[in-house]
């Protein structure tokens, strides 16, 4: 009994000399990382000591419904339309020889479009289709209004613009899997009698859904939590969760806004924390086949 | 490939390349238009001479430079350790370190508003004040998915076990072993880590804005409204640094073939 | 569903093998001429491995048969019919490589059944057909399986039976057992060659293990450089190599010097006869190590350098008086009284040598 207590302590005693390196570390991301995402938990119904359903509640009002909704629309339909056009980019770049050195400019460009544009890609756009906009004047010789009523700065605009980055992120993360697909399952399939088109539908189809699902969720996730590129663009009013949030945030001395912030974070967390479930499962039966 | 496919695949392309170049050449232009008409460099010259961009861009290449080294002390020794001696810590680490990619920023900053103050504090009492880098700190938790990724794909590359066991049976001690023999094996991990935090940095907005400090983006966006040529010369050249950056090191790294993988964090 | 070379219906259980005709095959690609005038005929039924060191083509001449690969030049016929326009998918070749070419999301069962489906038959029929090849290769109880639940040697076997489930006209080999430790080897390609006599279909194995090779065929073809240096039976190409290359290849790796005169090799001051295409005064005799016997003799000439235990066999290296090394093998008990430093004589086994010139075998 003592002896066995005593092997325990020893080895609770190397775990801790194990252990202590690492406190550095886990300590930064306790301050900078997991309690500002507990404060946001706390706060949604606990604030400056009462507490409260008040805050989650208000989230079922009709402007953060509407916000929700504008924001899931915006997150889908770029979510579906970037994995589509993505999946061909990445299928482009997959079959180009792996050292050329256009395959390396394009993956560095979606990989700088993809993750770290954010306000530049809507000046980008502002300096392409805004109203005094490069291609805007080009057309306009030809008698079309490119910049129409400033539809760059709704929600249309978001849609055009969050496109653009979401199709490189596709590329990204949809490129691993496509390169997977090993050329022995090509050349078996052929050789036991399958086209061209039977075996894209039979193997690689089958093969690359998942992968290709669990990426669609991964720009769902992307879109959903994307702030910079819709601050810089939209000025007036807050149509989607991330504008509402910072409108929270920078009127908070506006009574009943006080802490609604905090809200509007949960339920951007449970929104993205599901989708991201979603997705690493898909992916986990995805590395299982395409390793 | 048959001929059809590879017609298929060069209008792709061209198609592909008119959606993407558009409006990076639309940018081109716009940054060149002077006000009155004509062409001209002062948007361009502006990133370095604008009394408001220009403090901007220094305080983003400083926060840039702040957040790489103090990103590489916090992760690399942790991330050798965790291999060499606590392999039971190793989901931990990998599950913080990639857990910002579904934390969104913003939540973040929505968190941070009661728990920072006291950082403001101590940057005060150092006598940094109100100072942007305060951000840093953020910053690093902002880098470390990509940082992470970049690290772990080198050090799975090595031998770790065995070149610390070597470098320990020479005499050297677990200080020694780290600087003098594992780093200097990691070392192109290290620099991939440390652009793609450059490129994190650099093109920053989300925490800036919202907690109220003036980085590049912050001032991008600020200059938008009076000043279209100059804002856009100046998100164009943080793109294009990011896209050098990038390529260099994709072209540094021949041969190995692992992409910076993972949502952003925008 | 299209049209296939011959109709069949799932009832006919083997065709009569078919013959192959690889003539004058060339392919190159950029500098490299990975196939170099390669003519090769493999007769109904028969089973021929194809050997040669790695790069010297065999693959690329597989692939071409197979359809998966144009050759620059030359023609593939099967059962006299030209297929050089004939594209993959129609040419009826059941292939398996050298590892992982399972479809992952499928399950055994339904792998092998893959070939079926494609040509239409239907659920019933193909699922019968797929157990029984599951049977032949011994792995019905598998058959709900997914690649990744199975070890290398069962995946190797599933392939092997999804290649025979749709009766290929041939069958084709690359390398389908590297990827497999050596006692998996050895069952396999034995069983590989019991399921190609039980079912005649016409195979090319591909591999770069002479032993492999000599073991399951009915002729071997030595490969180099993109050409044929010989084919024969294996007894054959052991016996008789018609090539330096094929002879050092199959395992005679010994060059004791010998001279040469009507038709007779003085080797080791034992009179031998030579094969075809030796020289004809001096040279260097190709000897098998199992060949030579060695015995401890005060007076000999050469001496042992070394004694390498290898179970049942034993290998001796020794010198010859003018420094040529040269490795005998003897049985374990033979050798027991061997050892380094020791003076020895060297006696050759009187079995006809291939007699090189001394220049070619240089370095
Ligand atoms: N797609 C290709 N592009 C360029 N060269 C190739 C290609 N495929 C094969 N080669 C070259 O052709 C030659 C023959 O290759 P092949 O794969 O047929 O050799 P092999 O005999 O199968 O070798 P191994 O035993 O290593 O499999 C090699 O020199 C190889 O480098
Ligand atoms: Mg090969």
């Amino acid at each position: 009994m003592a002896e066995a207590a005593a092997g325990r302590g020893r080895r609770a005693g190397a775990r801790l000399r194990e252990g202590a390196p690492l406190l550095p570390f886990f300590a930064y991301l306790v301050i900078f990382l997991v309690i500002p995402t507990v404060a946001v938990l706390v706060g949604s119904v606990y604030l400056d000591g009462s507490f409260s359903f008040g805050r989650i509640h208000e989230l079922f009002s009709s402007t953060a419904l509407a916000a929700l909704w504008k924001s899931v629309l915006l997150s889908a339909s770029t979510a579906v339309v970037g994995a589509v056009l993505g999946a061909v980019l990445a299928w482009l770049v997959a079959s180009s020889p792996p050292t050329s050195v256009l395959r390396r400019m394009m993956l560095s460009l979606c990989s700088v479009l993809a993750q770290f544009g954010g306000v530049a890609l809507a000046f980008a756009f502002v300096a392409t289709v805004g109203s005094t906009g490069v291609l805007t004047l080009w057309v306009a010789h030809l008698g079309v209004d490119l910049a129409g009523s400033g539809w760059l700065y709704t929600l249309t605009g978001l849609v055009l613009v969050y496109t653009y980055f979401q199709i490189p992120l596709m590329v990204i993360v949809f490129l691993p899997a496509l390169e997977g697909l090993k050329a022995q399952w090509r050349e078996a399939a052929v050789s036991l009698g399958a086209t061209g088109w039977q075996y894209w539908r039979q193997v690689a189809v089958p093969l690359l859904t998942p992968a290709f699902l669990g990426s669609m969720l991964l720009l769902f996730a992307n879109a959903f939590a994307a702030y910079a590129t819709a601050a810089a663009l939209v000025s007036i009013g807050s149509p989607i969760v991330p504008l509402l949030i910072r409108q929270a945030l920078t009127s908070e001395v506006v009574l009943g806004q006080s802490g609604f912030a905090y809200a509007l974070a949960l339920e951007m967390i449970v929104v993205v924390a599901v989708v991201m479930v979603a997705y690493t499962l898909l992916v986990r039966r995805t590395s299982r086949w395409l390793r | 490939m048959t001929r059809r496919t590879r017609a298929l695949r060069v209008v792709l392309l061209v198609l592909f390349g008119i959606f993407f170049l558009l409006p990076i050449y639309a940018s081109a232009l716009f940054s060149l238009r002077r006000p009155g008409g004509g062409h001209s460099m002062a948007a361009w010259t502006a990133i370095v001479s604008d009394d408001q961009l220009y403090p901007a861009v220094l305080v983003s290449l400083g926060l840039a430079f702040v957040s790489v080294v103090l990103m590489l002390l916090l992760l690399v020794p942790t991330m050798i350790w965790v291999r060499l001696r606590a392999p039971w810590a190793r989901r931990l680490v990998e599950f913080l370190c990639l857990l910002p990619l579904t934390i969104p920023a913003l939540v973040i900053v929505v968190g941070l508003k009661g728990v920072y103050a006291w950082v403001t504090y101590f940057l005060g009492f150092i006598g940094l004040g109100e100072s942007a880098l305060a951000l840093t700190f953020i910053y690093v938790v902002l880098t470390l998915p990509y940082a992470y990724r970049a690290l772990d794909t080198s050090l799975s590359a090595i031998d770790l076990q065995t070149l610390a066991e070597a470098a320990r049976s020479l005499g050297a001690g677990w200080t020694a072993t780290i600087t003098r023999v594992v780093v200097p094996n990691i070392w192109s991990g290290m620099l991939s880590a440390s652009f793609i935090a450059i490129a994190v940095v650099l093109g920053e907005y989300t925490i800036a804005s919202l907690m109220g400090y003036q980085n590049l983006q912050v001032v991008i966006v600020l200059l938008g409204k009076t000043d279209g040529p100059t804002s856009v010369a100046a998100s164009l050249a943080t793109i294009l640094l990011g896209f050098v950056l990038l390529l260099v090191l994709s072209l540094a790294t021949r041969g190995r073939r692992r992409h910076v993988v993972g949502g952003a964090v925008r | 569903m299209s049209q296939r070379p011959t109709e069949r219906t799932p009832s006919d259980r083997s065709r009569p093998g078919v013959s192959v005709e690889l003539t004058d095959l060339t392919r190159t690609y950029g500098q490299v001429n990975a196939l170099d005038g390669l003519t090769l005929r493999l007769e109904p039924g028969e089973l021929v491995a194809l050997l040669g060191p790695s790069g010297c083509g065999k693959t690329t001449a597989l692939r071409i048969l197979a359809g998966l690969d144009e050759a620059t030049s030359g023609t593939v016929a099967v059962d006299g019919q030209d297929l050089t326009s004939v594209p993959a998918n129609k040419r009826d070749m059941g292939m398996v490589f050298q590892a992982y070419s399972l479809f992952p999301h499928l399950t055994v069962l339904d792998n092998v059944a893959f070939g079926l489906k494609l040509r239409g038959d239907d659920r019933t029929n193909r699922h019968l057909r797929a157990a029984e090849m599951l049977e032949l290769v011994g792995l019905s109880e598998h058959s709900e399986k997914y690649a990744s639940q199975l070890s290398g040697g069962q995946q190797q076997r599933v392939a092997l039976a999804r290649a025979l489930a749709i009766r290929p006209r041939v069958l084709l080999l690359d390398e389908p057992l590297s990827a497999l430790d050596a006692k998996v080897r050895v069952q396999l390609r034995e069983e590989i060659r019991r399921v190609q006599l039980e079912v005649g279909t016409t195979t090319l194995f591909v591999t770069h293990d002479q032993e492999e090779a000599l073991a399951v065929a009915d002729r071997v073809g030595v490969m180099s450089h993109g050409r044929l240096e010989q084919i024969a039976a294996p007894a054959e190409l052991y016996a008789h190599p018609a090539t330096p290359f094929v002879a050092e290849f199959v395992g005679l790796n010994n060059k004791v010097p010998a001279v040469v005169s009507a038709g007779k090799a003085e080797v080791l001051g034992v009179q031998v006869p030579t094969l075809v295409g030796s020289v004809e005064d001096a040279g260097l005799a190709m000897v098998r190590p199992e060949s030579l016997s060695v015995r401890a003799d005060s007076e000999g000439t050469a001496s042992i350098t070394s004694v390498a235990f290898l179970g049942p066999i034993s290998r001796v290296h020794c010198t010859l008086a003018d420094q040529t090394p040269v490795i005998a093998q003897l049985t374990s008990s033979q050798a027991r009284d061997l050892a380094p430093g020791q003076r020895v004589s060297l006696e050759v086994e009187p079995a006809p040598v291939l007699v090189v010139p001394a220049a070619t075998m240089g370095a």
